[in-house]
C-alpha cells in the first residue's frame, strides 16, 4: 500500500510525530524498531506512556499528530484516554488524531475505541509498512478500517431492520456498503478503487462517512446489536 | 423407638452391588433411620436379621436395643442405597384421580410389631408408678427427636435428587414444626412434674433470658464465622479459576512454545504453531462458552462452519487465513456444499497463492443470499490454460456450486492474486 494520490511525491519529506501508548515495555520497542526509523519511515516517536495517567500527560504536553493506541490499558482503557483527550481531538489547529492498535479483535473492543473517537483500528499483526502508512493516513483526516473492522460494522448495520429515525443519518449508502464490503474483503484502498472505477479520494470520503456516522449517531441500532450480543 | 422385624423381601443383593463397603444409613427400603438396612448391607447379612437382632435386643435388653438404634441413627450418615424412587402416600391412577396408596404387606407388618413391641415396653414400665412419670415426658422427647432427626435425612437425601423430591414444603415444615413442639412439651412435663406448676413462669423466663444471653454472646461470633465461611468459599473459587487458568496456559501455550524452540529453523511450522495457538486462545479467551479445544462436532451454522474449516486448512498447509463472516445463518445441505467449495477454494489459495500474504475469506449472509469470497495474492493464474484433467477448480469448485444451484465466479484480483466468488441461495425452508 502505497500514499494516497497527491501527497505521493510529498513522502518523502514528510514527518508525522507519534505518541506509543502500550502498556507492554516490549512491544513499545518492537514498533519503535519497526516504524521509528525517521529517516526511512518519515514516523518520529516523540513519546511513550503505559497507563492512562501518563498517556495523557504525555500527550497534552508532546501534542502529536498521531497516538497509537492500545485498547486495552491499566487506569481505564483505551477508551478513557480517548474521553480525556476528547479536546485535544476537536482543535482546530493541529488536532490529535488516535490510531487503535489492539491485539484484541473482539466486537465491543473495536466499536468501543471507534466510538470513542478512534479514527483507525488495526490489529498488533500488521507489518511495519502497513503501520507507517496507516500512520499517515490517519494523519490526513481518514479512517483506517482493517477487514474486521470492516467486517463488524457491516454486521452492526446489516442484522438489525432499523428504526426509520433520523434514516438519512444512520443508513450506510449502497456505494458506502460496497466499499465496506471490499475492505473486509482484504482489498487496499486502491484496488477497492480501480475495482468500483472511482478515485482512491472517493474511497476515503467514503470510509470516513462510515466512521462519522458510526462516532456521531447516537443510533439504536448499534445499542440494540450491542446488547442483543451481550456486549455492554 | 424400636425397629420392627419384618418378613419383607430381601433386598440385600442391592446392598451388596455397593463396591466399597462403607458404613451408611440406607436412605431406600428403610423403615425408620435405614439404620438396620445400612448395617445389613455393610455386615452382608439379609436385613430381616439385622431387624430381628435389635429387635431381640430391644425386648430382652432392657431398652439396649432403643440406645443402640437411636447412637447409630445419630452418628452413622445416610448414604444411597439400591432402590430408588419416592414413594409417596397418594397414587395417581390412570385417570387422574389421586387415592391414598395401598400400604404393602411389609409395611403392615412393620407397623403391627411397632404396635407390640410398644406394648411390650409399656408393660414393662408401670406407667401409674413412680417411674412412670417421667416416661411420658420422655417419649415425647424421643418422639420429637426422631421427627427432627428424619427431616434432616430428607435434606440430605435432596442432595442427590433434587428433581426426584418435590414434596410439599409445606409438609416439611409442619413435621419440623410438630418435631419442636414435642420435644417443648415433652420437656415442659419433665419441669411440671418435677416442680410445681406454679414455678412454670418463673422457669420459662429464666429460660427466655439465657437464651437471649446466648444468643448476645454468640451471635456476633455466628455472624462473623458465617462471613468467613463465604470469603473462603469465594477465595476457593478463585483459586480454582486461576489454577484452571495456569492449567490451560501450560497445557496450550507452553507446549507450544517448546514446540517452537525446538522448530526454531523451520519458519512455516512456526508460523503454523503460532498461528493455532493464537486461534485456541483467542477462543478461550473471547467467548464465554469456548473451551478452547476444537470441538468434535460439526458446527451448526455458517459462521462456525467458515472458521471452522478455515483453521483446518490452516493448521494444515501453514499459511495464515484471515477469516471476517458478517451474519449468520443455520446450516443447509446447499450451504455445506457451498462450505465444500469454499474449503477447495482455500486450499488452493494457500497452496499456490499463500507467498504473497494471508489469505482472505470473507462472509456474508444477506437476505437469502450467502456470499463467500476468498482471495490470495499469490501470482494469480488462467483458468483456461489450466490442463482439462485437473479436476480442482472445475469440479470441486465451479461443478460442486452449479450442481446445488449456485455460482462461482473465478476471477484476477485487480492487483494480482486470486479471487473465488461463491454465491448461493439459502433453501427454502430455512428461512
Amino acid at each position: 500500500m502505497t500514499e494516497a494520490g497527491e501527497n505521493a511525491g510529498a513522502a518523502e519529506t514528510r514527518r508525522v510525530r507519534v505518541v506509543l501508548v502500550d502498556d507492554h515495555r516490549m512491544f513499545r520497542t518492537g514498533v519503535q524498531a519497526e516504524i521509528g526509523e525517521t529517516d526511512r519511515t518519515g514516523v518520529e516517536v516523540v513519546g511513550e506512556a503505559a497507563d492512562v495517567d501518563q498517556a495523557v500527560t504525555v500527550i497534552t504536553a508532546t501534542r502529536p499528530e498521531v497516538v497509537l493506541l492500545d485498547v486495552h490499558l491499566p487506569g481505564g482503557g483505551g477508551v478513557e484516554v480517548l474521553r480525556r483527550c476528547a479536546p485535544l481531538m476537536a482543535a482546530a489547529v493541529n488536532p490529535v488524531r488516535f490510531l487503535a492498535l489492539s491485539v484484541s479483535d473482539a466486537a465491543e473492543d473495536v466499536i468501543g475505541v471507534i466510538r470513542g473517537g478512534a479514527r483507525g483500528y488495526v490489529t498488533k499483526t500488521i507489518t511495519g509498512t502497513d503501520l507507517v502508512d496507516s500512520v499517515f493516513r490517519v494523519q490526513d483526516g481518514d479512517a483506517v478500517f482493517s477487514p474486521r473492522l470492516a467486517g463488524f460494522v457491516l454486521d452492526a448495520f446489516a442484522s438489525t431492520d432499523a428504526p426509520p429515525v433520523d434514516e438519512d443519518l444512520d443508513r450506510l449508502t449502497q456505494r458506502e456498503r460496497e466499499v465496506l464490503r471490499l475492505i473486509a474483503r482484504g482489498y487496499a484502498y486502491k484496488e477497492i478503487a480501480k475495482q468500483l472505477f472511482i478515485s482512491v479520494k472517493t474511497v476515503e470520503s467514503h470510509v470516513s462517512a462510515v466512521l462519522r456516522k458510526l462516532q456521531l449517531s447516537n443510533r439504536h441500532e448499534l445499542t440494540r446489536w450491542a446488547t442483543a450480543r451481550r456486549l455492554v | 423407638m424400636p425397629v420392627a422385624a419384618a418378613p419383607r423381601t430381601p433386598h440385600a443383593p442391592d446392598a451388596d452391588d455397593v463396591p466399597q463397603r462403607k458404613l451408611y444409613r440406607s436412605a431406600d427400603g428403610r423403615m425408620l433411620g435405614g439404620v438396620a438396612r445400612g448395617l445389613a448391607g455393610h455386615l452382608g447379612l439379609p436385613v430381616g436379621w439385622v431387624r430381628l437382632a435389635f429387635l431381640l435386643l430391644f425386648m430382652w435388653g432392657d431398652g439396649l436395643g432403643v440406645l443402640l438404634y437411636a447412637a447409630f441413627w445419630v452418628f452413622v450418615p445416610l448414604g444411597v442405597g439400591g432402590r430408588t424412587g419416592h414413594r409417596s402416600f397418594f397414587e395417581t391412577l390412570p385417570d387422574g384421580t389421586r387415592r391414598v396408596r395401598k400400604p404393602d404387606r411389609g409395611q403392615i407388618t412393620a407397623l403391627i410389631a411397632l404396635f407390640i413391641g410398644a406394648g411390650i415396653f409399656i408393660s414393662k414400665v408401670q406407667l401409674g408408678g413412680a417411674s412412670g412419670r417421667y416416661v411420658w415426658p420422655t417419649l415425647l422427647v424421643g418422639a420429637g427427636v426422631v421427627l427432627v432427626w428424619r427431616q434432616a435425612d430428607n435434606a440430605r437425601r435432596a442432595h442427590w435428587s433434587t428433581a426426584a423430591e418435590r414434596r410439599g414444603r409445606l409438609f416439611q415444615v409442619a413435621r419440623a414444626l410438630a418435631g419442636v413442639v414435642l420435644v417443648g412439651v415433652g420437656l415442659t412435663v419433665f419441669i411440671v412434674v418435677r416442680g410445681s406448676a406454679a414455678q412454670l413462669g418463673n422457669v420459662l423466663t429464666a429460660t427466655l433470658a439465657v437464651l437471649v444471653g446466648v444468643a448476645l454472646l454468640a451471635g456476633p461470633w455466628l455472624i462473623r464465622m458465617t462471613q468467613d465461611l463465604s470469603e473462603e468459599r469465594l477465595m476457593r473459587i478463585r483459586a480454582q479459576e486461576r489454577a484452571e487458568v495456569a492449567a490451560h496456559v501450560h497445557d496450550s501455550v507452553l507446549h507450544t512454545l517448546t514446540l517452537i524452540q525446538r522448530n526454531a529453523e523451520d519458519v512455516s511450522e512456526v508460523r503454523r504453531l503460532a498461528r493455532a495457538q493464537e486461534r485456541e486462545l483467542r477462543n478461550w479467551l473471547y467467548k464465554p462458552e469456548g473451551t478452547g479445544k476444537e470441538e468434535a462436532e460439526e458446527p451448526a451454522t455458517l459462521a462456525e462452519a467458515v472458521k471452522k474449516t478455515a483453521a483446518e486448512v490452516e493448521d494444515h498447509h501453514g499459511v495464515p487465513i484471515e477469516v471476517v463472516v458478517v451474519g449468520d445463518c443455520p446450516l443447509d445441505e446447499r450451504l455445506a456444499a457451498q462450505i465444500q467449495a469454499a474449503r477447495e477454494a482455500m486450499v488452493n489459495a494457500a497452496k499456490y497463492g499463500g507467498e504473497g500474504g494471508p489469505v482472505q475469506v470473507y462472509a456474508e449472509v444477506e437476505g437469502q443470499t450467502v456470499f463467500v469470497s476468498v482471495r490470495d495474492r499469490g501470482p494469480g493464474f488462467d483458468i483456461d490454460a489450466v490442463p482439462g484433467d485437473r479436476m480442482g477448480v472445475r469440479e470441486s469448485i465451479i461443478g460442486r456450486m452449479q450442481r446445488n444451484g449456485g455460482t462461482a465466479r473465478l476471477r484476477s484480483a485487480p492487483d494480482g492474486g486470486t479471487e473465488v466468488e461463491l454465491e448461493m441461495e439459502r433453501a427454502a425452508n430455512t428461512g
